[in-house]
């Protein structure tokens, strides 16, 4: 068993990071351009990470399957980025932006590096700013801020309701400098299929090109995982169609473990599922909740009136409507957090007040905010969101109150990493959404691409370069190597079977099927028997999966169908960890909920004498039960809280 | 590569060069038109007017001048069309381009002027240069090529006439596009000033097309 | 809804391709454009033959990965958004639509629908940054004041998402709006100012040198994007690169 360890530097807090710096060790530049680095995914942490392991002089390799890396899904990101600049003086610190970001991850995260997160997090905006990120900015030329996600300060940098694409530009750009430059080779459309280890070290992957169908080899002393989340184990969810897991599991396949798979975020103001033809889900900003009122039929048969069609929100009279989150949370009324806010929706929903023919949508009024702003007011604080909930839904959202339902948005877990960001493998790193290390179980509001940044420009390079300084006598890693040998075929005989498979059922059946499975036992709330259920229904659903498969097409050239096989494979296994993870962890807390553990109103509770820790999962082989391990979470600073919202 | 080569071969040098040369060709057309306003005076005035034109020394060199206008707006034209031929090699099934018909048909309402271009000086220029021209008296009675009898002559063809009006109609279009489109090409554009530069750019087409054509129906008036 | 599809069908860059007709039938108009198009896929599977490929990613109009010529024009009959944000409530029950991959000869065929648009990538890769490094020691973001406008103005032409469509509605294969969208991003920022000449002109040689056509200003491209970039953003490039010509001592 490996043990699990931290590697966090000795000293108080808040010098750690700045004690790393100064003693990690260095490449010489005439070393770096003979060691090659490569990095999975071109999103906020691959993009950035690859841009500046380029700058520094270091041989990269940047692989997307997307067509071009400016794609990758960070670019969807709407809302904002923290950092604790305190332009707006409203007593924002670095410890402060620690503090929110610790609690709002209801205390499972680790110390050193949330601290850490937040301490870079200026020099992001200070980076992004220079590379001629478009932040929005006031009269007087300066940046603005936001307030979001209930903390206390306005912490949040913003470019409308396009941060995310920004910011990707943002590292597109520094990375399409480097590949000019010729320090960073891009493959664009090739797909990670498998980490190489070679002597207990990660030295290179197999990825398939996408267009041409070859399998290749490509050799590294350092591979860097940024592959995203798994959010799509749910089948329906904000992430792209094409955001995967297999990176990941692929790599903890490989021995690197896995950390609290259960931590999923649910987002609570998502457009409802209309119908089985479904194929993604479309979030719509939290900030919509800062004027906009939930509210459900207190009377049965209205909702289901509503639900046939009979009648609209407009025909229920004021005193039959129910604003459950203001009747639940007087303090917090509609600005509860996240999970709060979804699983009361949740509740409201399968106690069968739902407001759609799905029965699985609550209702967010604007009529309120129409009537005391004015229209004008709330078309400009919203419009471009109203206008995209009509594109969608085709109901004005001025008139009639919009319909919202949560779904499933972004995962905490992912990768286990220490404080280098290192997995369990040596050579082997993760950031950004593909680790495990800053959000704890609940992540805040504007914190994913404040880490993704984090994690690309400004603790990866020296990390990742603290490793490679024992690497310069090692020349280059041959693709001869047996372990390649073995890493290939194992890929390629599985494409071989996806295409000789004479199944009778596409990819999507199957993935429907698991995201049904996990949404209704691992979802927004979880309990014992469901998970015991659920384990066994993926079990068989993998059996099924490989048994009735139906992949047309070859192996030689483009086949989307055969890139959707290899991943939803993966999902399948991914999606039985999850509820092995949900069903060791007794206890409720950010994202996961546990129905036996919740207080007799309903609200969350949590067992930090026996759960304050984060479960990392080893693989133990095909079909055996996984096993757990458990980094103990210190809290030398913090002093635990229960959260409440009432 | 010196300065202006490594303009004029990348596509925006190509652009200038359209832009410039063609709102000379606009002022030319300016010229051409006042001058021509002659006719409705008296055939005297109007022979005397083209025997200044073709022969003062400054208009002769400005004639050099509005040739070789002609040709590189013309030549630039046929290598950017090529250029952009080769761009899109397959054509849609099926095409619906939402942007004004003359924008995207300057290439052909641009060859029919040039068709008609060369009719015009056949029946004009080269009429009057080599042709066999009456002669006639100028108000000092000395002897003068009678160029307002070649027009009149001209314009009693109802073919001529329907051939010059059309012309004059797809040269509006040419330079409805043409006019504001040189400003956007050296980037001259500004969300104040653009819609008056539009505006003018309607105008000046509407004027030179109505303003042309004033002649045929001139002619076909006075002979009634 | 009943629909009849003409879908370009190509197997590979060297096939010839060609259009090929599917019915469709039982469509709901609350579907999105390519939900109907998975519908289809789906039925192709079960038919045992290969479904149709086409790019898609995000679904929500902002990856710029979705690229298809919808009867006629790019992301079909709606004005600012992209393929996937439209929905068959946008069509009439009987209609035949008409499916085909963006034609450039600078974005070849790969297979179906889908495009090699790395061309776009090479332009930005041309000089469409500003050349500064990760440091950490960078100067404070507050350091330049930025006029409002200016910084709105970047924004607004920072939005494209690099689809394509510009280039495929133009009948000149032009990535002048595409181009000229980098260029005033950065030429509107005191950040991207500095190497702004060296930019304009490093980038319109790339694009000219990737074999997109010449702009003749027809204004397709504005009226296409499913971001709403303004003409403006080239003009802006025309005058930059005229003045840096003009400028420039090589």
């Amino acid at each position: 068993m490996t043990k699990l360890v931290d590697n966090i530097p000795e000293g108080p807090l808040v010098d750690k990071w700045t004690k790393y710096k100064a003693d990690a060790k260095l490449v010489n530049p005439a070393n770096r351009r003979n060691i090659d680095v490569i990095v999975v995914g071109t999103g906020l942490a691959g993009g950035a990470a690859a841009a500046s392991l380029g700058e520094m002089g270091f041989n990269v390799k940047s692989f997307c399957f997307q067509d071009s890396p400016r794609r990758a899904h960070s670019i969807a990101a709407q809302g904002g980025i923290n950092a604790a600049k305190n332009y707006q003086n409203d007593g924002d610190s670095t410890y402060r932006l620690f503090y929110d970001t610790i609690k709002g991850g209801d205390y499972r995260s680790r110390e050193a590096n949330v601290y850490r997160l937040a301490e870079v997090s200026t020099n992001i905006i200070d980076q992004c700013v220079a590379q001629g990120v478009p932040f929005a900015r006031e009269y007087g030329g300066l940046l603005d801020n936001r307030s979001f996600g209930g903390v206390q300060v306005q912490r949040t940098f913003y470019a409308k309701g396009q941060t995310g694409q920004q910011l990707l530009i943002g590292a597109y750009q520094a990375l399409s400098r480097q590949i000019s430059k010729g320090t960073v080779t891009m493959y664009n459309r090739h797909e990670m299929m498998d980490v190489v280890v070679i002597d207990g070290k990660a030295r290179g992957i197999i990825a398939r090109n996408l267009i041409t169908g070859k399998i290749e080899r490509h050799s590294a002393h350092a591979v860097v995982l940024a592959s995203g989340g798994y959010g799509n184990v749910f089948f329906l969810s904000t992430n792209a169609m094409g955001s995967n897991c297999t990176a990941a599991w692929k790599s903890y396949k490989k021995g690197a473990y896995f950390a609290n798979p259960c931590f999923v975020q649910i987002h609570p103001t998502c457009i409802p599922v209309t119908g089985d033809h479904q194929s993604k889900l479309t979030l719509m900003s939290e900030s919509l909740r800062n004027d906009g009122r939930i509210w459900v039929p207190k009377k049965k048969e209205d909702a289901e009136a509503i639900a046939r069609g009979e009648k609209t929100g407009l025909d229920i009279a004021e005193e039959d409507r129910d604003y459950y989150l203001e009747r639940r949370y007087p303090a917090f009324g509609n600005l509860v957090p996240r999970d709060v806010a979804s699983r009361a929706a949740k509740e409201r929903c399968d106690a069968g007040y739902g407001v759609n023919k799905t029965g699985q949508a609550v209702f967010l009024d604007f009529s309120d905010a129409i009537n005391r702003l004015g229209k004008d007011a709330v078309e400009a604080r919203y419009g471009n969101l109203f206008q995209m909930y009509e594109k969608i839904t085709d109901e004005n959202p001025y008139e009639m109150p919009m319909k919202i339902y949560p779904a499933i948005h972004y995962t905490m877990g992912g990768i286990w990493v220490d404080y280098n960001l290192q997995t369990t493998i040596p050579g082997l790193f993760a950031t950004g959404e593909a680790n495990f290390s800053d959000h704890g179980a609940n992540r805040l509001g504007a914190s994913a691409l404040m880490q993704g940044l984090a994690d690309g420009y400004f603790v990866a390079p020296y990390t990742v370069s603290n490793y490679l300084a024992d690497d310069i006598r090692t020349g280059k890693i041959s693709t001869d190597h047996p372990e390649f040998e073995k890493a290939e075929k194992t890929v390629d005989d599985k494409l071989d079977y996806f295409i000789n498979n004479n199944g009778s059922k596409s990819v999507d059946y199957f993935h429907r099927k698991l995201g049904k499975i996990i949404w209704e036992n691992c979802g927004m709330a979880r309990n014992k028997e469901d998970l015991e259920k659920a384990i066994k229904e993926v079990d068989s659903l993998r059996d099924e999966f490989w048994k009735e498969v139906k992949v047309p097409g070859t192996k030689d050239g483009l086949n989307q169908e055969l890139e959707k096989a290899g991943r939803v494979a993966d999902f399948i296994e991914l999606g039985a960890l999850m509820c092995y993870d949900a069903l060791s962890r007794e206890e409720s807390c950010g994202g996961h909920f546990r129905e036996e553990y919740q207080t007799p109103e309903g609200e969350a509770v949590r067992n930090d004498k026996e759960f304050a820790f984060v479960s990392a999962w080893e693989f133990k082989g095909e079909k055996k039960v996984p096993e757990l391990h458990k980094e103990d979470l210190k809290y030398e600073n913090i002093e635990l809280k229960q959260r409440s919202y009432k | 590569m010196s300065t202006n080569a490594g303009l004029f071969s990348s596509s925006l040098g190509k652009k200038y060069l359209m832009a410039i040369t063609g709102l000379f060709l606009c002022s030319f057309l300016i010229i051409h038109f006042l001058g021509n306003i002659a006719l409705f005076t008296n055939p005297v005035q109007f022979n005397e007017y083209t025997r200044f034109m073709s022969s003062n020394p400054i208009i002769r060199v400005m004639e050099i001048v509005l040739v070789l206008g002609f040709l590189t707006h013309i030549i630039d034209a046929i290598i950017l069309t090529r250029a952009n031929k080769k761009a899109q090699p397959v054509k849609y099934a099926m095409n619906k381009n939402k942007s004004s018909w003359y924008s995207r048909n300057m290439g052909l309402t641009g060859t029919i002027i040039l068709v008609f271009l060369i009719l015009h000086l056949q029946s004009f220029w080269y009429e009057y240069k080599f042709g066999e021209v009456l002669m006639t008296v100028d108000s000092n009675g000395n002897e003068i090529k009678d160029m307002f009898t070649i027009v009149k002559t001209a314009f009693s063809e109802w073919w001529y006439s329907a051939i010059y009006i059309l012309a004059m109609i797809l040269l509006g279009s040419h330079l409805n596009h043409g006019f504001q489109s040189a400003f956007q090409s050296v980037g001259l554009r500004h969300k104040k000033y653009t819609p008056t530069i539009k505006m003018l750019g309607a105008g000046f087409s509407i004027s030179i097309t109505i303003g042309f054509i004033s002649f045929p129906i001139y002619f076909f008036i006075i002979q009634l | 809804m009943n629909l009849t599809l003409k879908v370009w069908r190509q197997n590979g860059e060297n096939d010839k391709g060609r259009i090929v007709e599917y019915k469709m039938s039982d469509i709901s108009p609350d579907m999105s454009f390519l939900e109907m198009m998975d519908v289809l896929n789906e039925q192709l599977i079960e038919k045992g033959d290969n479904p149709v490929a086409f790019d898609h990613d995000c679904r929500e109009g902002i990856c710029g990965s979705c690229s298809m010529y919808i009867n006629g024009e790019p992301h079909g009959p709606e004005n600012l958004i992209t393929t996937c944000q439209l929905h068959m409530r946008s069509f009439k029950d009987g209609d035949t639509i008409y499916i085909e991959p963006w034609r450039a000869s600078a974005f070849p065929v790969v297979k179906d629908l889908v495009v090699d648009r790395s061309a776009f990538d090479a332009i930005i890769q041309a000089g469409g940054y500003v050349s500064v490094n990760t440091s950490g020691n960078t100067q404070d973001a507050n350091a330049i004041p930025i006029n409002k406008t200016d910084a709105d103005a970047a924004f607004d032409a920072a939005t494209c998402i690099g689809c394509g469509a510009c280039v495929a509605t133009c009948k000149n294969s032009s990535a002048m709006l595409f181009t000229a969208a980098k260029v005033s991003h950065l030429a509107h920022l005191p950040q991207g100012q500095v190497e702004a000449k060296e930019r304009a002109i490093n980038m319109v040689n790339k694009m000219d040198e990737l074999g997109f056509g010449n702009c003749t200003n027809t204004g397709d491209c504005e009226i296409q994007c499913p971001k709403g970039i303004s003409l403006d953003n080239i003009a802006l490039m025309n005058r930059d690169f005229l003045g840096a010509s003009l400028k420039s001592e090589k």
